[in-house]
């Protein structure tokens, strides 16, 4: 038998041919090929999900039949009017950024001494359990882990009874914003402690050697060598803490005393049935975070996501 | 690197150490917390708890509030799932396959979803929904769930489809066309048998991801009620409380097996969740970055 017999195409049924006609035209045409391949997720993302987008932008323009509640669809800027002019959702919307950004700024105040010590300190096998430990809380329920703190921290919880324990009497934290900024920080910290580990890891450790050698103390490295370069990497981590905490209501409504811009987005479109003013509020956490991103791409920030 | 080779002073390493425990226990104690609190007897909240009882199972086993919400959840993660594992897997194949215009942006705008502030992409999609409504007659429905589920589940399978195709080597499709296999035969028996388990970890992940997601459920389910949503609804009345606190912890539960699961099948250690899981964030940008050779 000679090599050639063996190229043969397969036994000759009617499905194997087609079969066969079939994967010599998609062979023969790449692009083609390409198009079968990419074309469904390209359809799914583009027309459903960035056309969503377009539309929630869309939407803002229009407004909403104050008898009948039926969407009007006359362009018009009148819901960002009523925005600008209202000091309540100004209010709300800087509360909103500002808890955003303190969440952030103590989350990578707590994320570095654990991603360091994982990084540069701990051993391979504890370093392998510090990484699960830290990546598996992304993975536990988010409403779950809102529901714990707010049993924790109400008036007869764990929290209480725990100060009581050691004579330092109560709190009350139950609904406030700082439960609000203590739950946001629980709940992004795993987001920022991956980045900033990586960015800790790959500083060569005969940077660090260099700088003690010339006389540098441990601090005057931290802050002089290790931190500069881990900057993208923290800036990178960021980026999930503030997204996650501008667009969240439901920590706010379970843990908070005040409301967030998603809350009023919520309420207009659950409530009021005012779906053209709470596309407009939506377009507030959408800019922010593209202005948030502008800026970390200017620190080099997605070179280390 | 062991703890006493690694270069920082003693003091530090100590003073890195304790603060890293204190931070593992600020992560975890809140998740042992709403766990023991389903196995709480009394119907108050209140702490220390009584003691331990298996009474609120019962209850939440006969609870057909909480059966429904149960099969709504599964099956809004079971159609998200297939979605995204069609979608992923063949945005997997062509971004690592061919050499393309627009190819940086597929991660991008597959990691968008999840980038976003969740309240933003709630509300792209209810706009959606609601004209749709108006145009074609589409009401919120399990259908309308599946659609946000598997918009935002497409990374994840797709992260792990191409981590797996990246680490496979190209020689043995070639191989196989040499040997006289036809495309699909190379599908079904080369390619295929080298992603399963890719596959099966991704789908275990966007499973688990949708059945717990409510920032954006709410602004797509209408009245269809998941077991987050109806967590949710229920917390706040002081009677479904211990049952809110099984479903919790079921929950808790429910959405850890996936990951462990995933874990096993990608065989990865810590550093392979970095690049599977909800870690899908932080990683498919850098694939947007990172450009393999293609062939």
């Amino acid at each position: 038998m000679g090599v050639g017999e063996r190229l043969k195409p397969p036994p000759p049924s009617a499905v194997g041919a087609l079969r066969h006609r079939v994967g010599g035209v998609l062979y023969r045409a790449p692009l083609l090929r390409l198009a079968l391949l990419l074309g469904p997720v390209v359809l799914w993302m583009v027309v459903i999900y960035l056309g969503s987008l377009a539309l929630l932008f869309i939407t803002s323009f229009w407004s909403q039949d104050s008898v009948t509640g039926a969407i009007v669809q006359n362009w018009g800027l009148t819901n960002y009017q009523f925005l600008l002019q209202e000091d309540v959702y100004r209010t709300i919307a800087i509360r909103t950024v500002g808890i955003a950004i303190a969440v952030t700024l103590t989350d990578v105040a707590l994320a570095i001494p654990i991603a360091y010590y994982a990084a540069r300190i701990a051993r391979p096998r504890l370093r392998t359990f510090l990484l699960l430990s830290m990546v598996l809380p992304l993975w536990s329920s988010y409403l779950v882990r809102v529901y714990a703190w707010r049993t924790i921290l109400s008036g007869d919880g764990v929290l209480n009874w725990t100060l009581h324990q050691i004579h330092l009497g109560s709190v009350n934290l139950g609904f406030s914003r700082w439960s609000l900024w203590i739950v946001f920080s629980y709940l992004w910290l795993p987001y920022v402690t991956l980045p900033v580990y990586a960015a800790l890891e790959r500083i060569p450790n005969s940077l660090i050697e260099a700088s003690t050698d010339l006389g540098a103390r441990w601090l005057t490295t931290f802050r002089r060598v290790i931190l500069p370069i881990a900057i993208p990497g923290i800036v990178a981590g960021s980026i999930f803490a503030f997204s996650l905490t501008i667009g969240d209501y439901i920590a706010p409504d379970l843990v908070g005393d005040t409301e967030f811009i998603g809350n009023v987005i919520y309420q207009s479109v659950g409530i009021a049935n005012n779906i053209p003013f709470a596309a407009a509020y939506a377009i507030v956490p959408a800019l922010v975070m593209a202005i948030y991103l502008l800026i970390a791409r200017q620190l080099k920030a997605f070179e280390a996501l | 690197m062991s703890l006493d080779r690694a270069i920082e002073p003693r003091g530090v390493q100590i003073g890195m150490r304790l603060l890293s425990g204190l931070v593992l226990a600020f992560l975890y104690i809140p998740l042992f917390v709403i766990v023991l609190y389903a196995f709480n007897p009394a119907r108050s909240q209140s702490w220390p708890l009584p003691g331990l009882s298996l009474r609120w199972f019962v209850s939440t086993w006969n609870n057909q509030e909480v059966r429904t919400a149960f099969v709504t959840s599964i099956k809004a993660g079971l159609g998200a799932t297939t979605i995204a594992l069609l979608l992923g897997s063949l945005a997997a194949f062509s971004v690592h396959r061919f050499k393309f215009f627009g190819r940086e942006a597929v991660s991008f705008i597959l990691i968008l979803p999840l980038a976003l502030p969740g309240i933003v992409t709630g509300m792209a999609l209810n706009s959606t929904i609601n004209l749709g409504g108006q145009l074609i007659g589409l009401s919120f429905s399990l259908w309308t769930i599946i659609i946000g589920h598997a918009t935002f589940c497409v990374v994840v399978v797709y992260n792990n489809v191409i981590a797996r195709l990246r680490r496979t080597s190209t020689s043995l499709v070639e191989a196989s066309y040499d040997l006289g296999a036809d495309g699909i035969q190379t599908f079904r028996y080369v390619v295929l048998p080298s992603i399963r388990t890719a596959l099966m970890a991704g789908g275990l992940l966007a499973f688990a991801l949708s059945f717990d997601e409510i920032i954006v459920t709410n602004f797509t389910s209408g009245s269809e009620i998941t077991l987050p949503k109806w967590i949710f609804n229920n917390l706040r009345l002081p009677n479904q409380r211990p049952v809110v606190n099984v479903v919790a912890s079921i929950l808790l539960v429910a959405s850890l097996v996936p990951v462990y699961l995933a874990q096993r099948l990608t065989q990865d250690r810590a550093g392979g969740l970095l690049t599977t899981g909800r870690g899908a964030m932080l990683s498919a940008t850098e694939d947007a970055f990172e450009r393999p050779a293609t062939p």
